[in-house]
């Protein structure tokens, strides 16, 4: 009889630790989604009631002076970006064709992969430290070009590990389709695979351009901001995530505002990239692919 | 699919050799384009030749070798560039400090007098990430649990999405959310109940009234290294195969009991490992951190003192130090940076492949 009640008793603890776990879990995500509810809604609530036709089309104005804009930093951000991707791009593709078109099983690709994830951990600020010590310094001015560069270098371990992921999901009977008619190989890996794969290949580097598009820490020291226009390569330019942080931490109310209106902006971007990605992943990156 | 029967098939010892490899083939002899069959003079013509295709491939070898070129060049600027600072103090550098002739106290990092240790910096890095981890890892797993174990079917992809997007907001985003809203909210609310509360052990000292400190740089960290943590945890999990959960489950057990004998001690592994990553983001974070942290070069014990990161006063001082000395001193402290970090992936990246690997195709 008092078997029966302690297994009775130690039933009721199991359910209750059951119940209890499962409300832990609930909370921590409940948790986890506030605060970033919290941030859009400040965000739009913040950023909605700076933002104007000004933003768009004026440069800062100076201390004192209500108004401006970041017109100078969007540009900016845009050729910093547009290098970025000159140099990322090409590359990491390159490197993921390797990896997933003739490096497969080799020892080579493995330490290849193995680096590119590593450095995707690597602080964005210690790249700017080698970029200014690279072009900087012998250059002997701060440049968009050295903050191009440092992008750039963000840009190739995500996009290369994303472009390898997608290439092996084609199947290989369509290589083996193109090989048997004939094609040479490197035909046959641009033309059949990389284009097979060119939907997730595309996301994968808006997603490493989302990415670097809100990196600050590598800039402070390459591109270095710059409060009027400039476009030239040779000059510091203006970046967006760069001006917000600029403006955050100074004691001005106008500026704060003007900051406000850039995160907006910025993160309106970035969503936008992530979102595509996500809807182009979830509906199956290739088409009629098992 | 399983189930499905495999016919035999009989193979004679001729077919069992194994297949040439690709560069063991004999390629025909160069043909003059005049005499080739008309297919040949075909393939030819579409550049079918063993030049543009080894060409290719060198290529393709030459992108991907560009990431070995990265690290090496970052590593080689970096040892250049502090070579001054190495050679001046040494290894005293990380673990000693200068000491005040007049007043006695110990003073770290005085560019002026070109006074540089790194103590407070690494002291300041170390407490900012653990204090972040210590809030980070418990949520992160939480999450993870509900979201592969617990929840409903619908709300999975909105709510996978959602810590998705934590990952995606830029860090200087975080660190304006975090100037504006969090450090004030933190001073009004929960720095002097923390103070009442703790007060006696020391570590949460009522001396700072701006509400910038460790507990801030702490909780945005928290916050910013959520994501990484919970998504490595999710795909961990997820690699564990179904017949694990089914035998516990057949067992008698409780879906708790489940998910930590079947899930959890199966996972443990990588989830060790997506900690560390998340450590490893934590330790170099710079933008967020550089923001709320206060920034001064000094050790305290309360938490709610002001302090200051490797990654914060490289963002702060790098790009005005005037004399060679500060500058090397400061590119020793991205070197060290860069080498802890770099250890510190590999080692969480191994342990998470160790657990990942071939684990999706083996679950059915």
């Amino acid at each position: 009889m008092q078997l029966n009640n302690e297994h009775k008793l130690q039933t009721r603890i199991r359910a209750l630790t059951d119940v209890a776990a499962t409300g832990l879990a609930v909370l921590s995500t409940v948790l986890v989604v506030a605060p970033l509810v919290a941030i859009f809604v400040y965000l739009v609530y913040r950023g909605a009631s700076s933002l104007n036709l000004d933003f768009f089309t004026q440069i800062p104005k100076p201390v004192g002076e209500s108004g401006g804009g970041m017109a100078n930093a969007i540009v900016g951000s845009g050729v910093l970006l547009g290098l970025a991707s000159l140099i990322g791009v090409p590359l990491g593709i390159g490197g993921g064709i390797y990896l997933a078109e003739f490096g497969r099983g080799t020892k080579l690709a493995n330490a290849v992969r193995f680096t590119a994830d590593v450095l995707n951990g690597v602080p964005s600020i210690v790249m700017g430290m080698a970029v200014l010590a690279m072009v900087v310094h012998p250059e002997g001015h701060f440049s968009a070009f050295s903050g191009g560069v440092a992008l750039g270098i963000m840009m190739i371990p995500t996009v290369c590990r994303t472009s390898e992921e997608m290439l092996l999901m084609v199947p290989n009977a369509v290589r083996e389709a193109a090989l048997a008619l004939g094609v040479p190989n490197w035909r046959s890996v641009l033309a059949i695979t990389v284009r097979t794969a060119s939907p997730g290949i595309i996301t994968g580097c808006m997603l490493a351009f989302a990415r670097v598009a809100g990196e600050t820490a590598p800039l402070i020291f390459t591109a270095f901001g710059n409060s009027n226009w400039s476009t030239s390569l040779n000059e510091p330019i203006a970046a967006l995530p760069l001006q917000i942080y600029v403006y955050a931490i100074s004691p001005y109310d106008d500026w704060h505002r003007l900051a406000w209106a850039g995160a907006l902006v910025l993160i309106v971007l970035i969503v936008l990239a992530v979102s595509l990605v996500r809807y182009v992943t979830s509906r199956g990156v290739l088409k009629g692919a098992s | 699919m399983v189930n499905a029967k495999v016919p035999e098939i009989h193979i004679s010892q001729a077919q069992l050799q194994p297949e040439p490899r690709a560069e063991d083939v004999q390629r025909p002899a160069e043909v003059d384009l005049a005499e080739a069959s008309p297919i040949r003079r075909f393939l030819l013509s579409r550049g079918n030749s063993a030049i543009a295709d080894q060409g290719f491939h060198a290529l393709m070898v030459l992108c991907a070798l560009s990431i070995f070129g990265i690290v090496v060049l970052i590593a080689y600027e970096l040892v250049m560039l502090s070579q001054l600072a190495w050679g001046t103090f040494g290894l005293d550098f990380f673990y000693k400090a200068f000491v005040d002739t007049y007043s006695n106290q110990p003073l770290y990092w005085d560019p002026v007098n070109s006074h540089f240790s790194a103590l407070p910096f690494i002291y300041g890095t170390l407490v900012s990430s653990f204090l972040a981890l210590l809030l980070a890892v418990p949520l992160a797993i939480g999450v993870a649990v509900f979201l592969t174990e617990m929840c409903p079917r619908v709300l999975r992809a909105p709510l996978a999405f959602t810590t998705e997007l934590l990952a995606a907001i830029p860090s200087v985003i975080y660190g304006l959310w975090a100037v504006f809203v969090l450090v004030p909210l933190l001073r009004e609310h929960l720095n002097p109940w923390l103070i009442k509360l703790l007060g006696w052990t020391g570590f949460f000292a009522d001396d700072n009234p701006t509400g910038l400190g460790f507990v801030a740089a702490g909780v945005i960290l928290a916050i910013m290294i959520l994501p990484i943590i919970s998504s490595l945890t999710r795909e961990v999990m997820t690699a564990v195969p179904h017949s694990q959960r089914e035998a516990v489950l057949a067992l008698g057990a409780t879906r708790w009991e489940m998910i930590r004998m079947g899930v959890l001690r199966n996972a443990r592994i990588g989830i060790v490992g997506a900690v560390i990553l998340g450590l490893g983001r934590a330790l170099g974070e710079t933008m967020a951190v550089t923001m709320v942290i206060g920034n001064s070069p000094e050790i305290h014990r309360s938490l709610l003192a002001n302090g200051s990161t490797m990654a914060s006063v490289i963002a702060n001082e790098y790009a005005e130090a005037t004399s060679n000395l500060h500058l090397s001193a400061l590119t020793e402290l991205g070197l060290a940076l860069f080498i802890v970090t770099i250890i510190v992936n590999a080692i969480a990246r191994l342990l998470v492949w160790a657990v990942t690997r071939g684990a999706p195709s083996a679950t059915h």
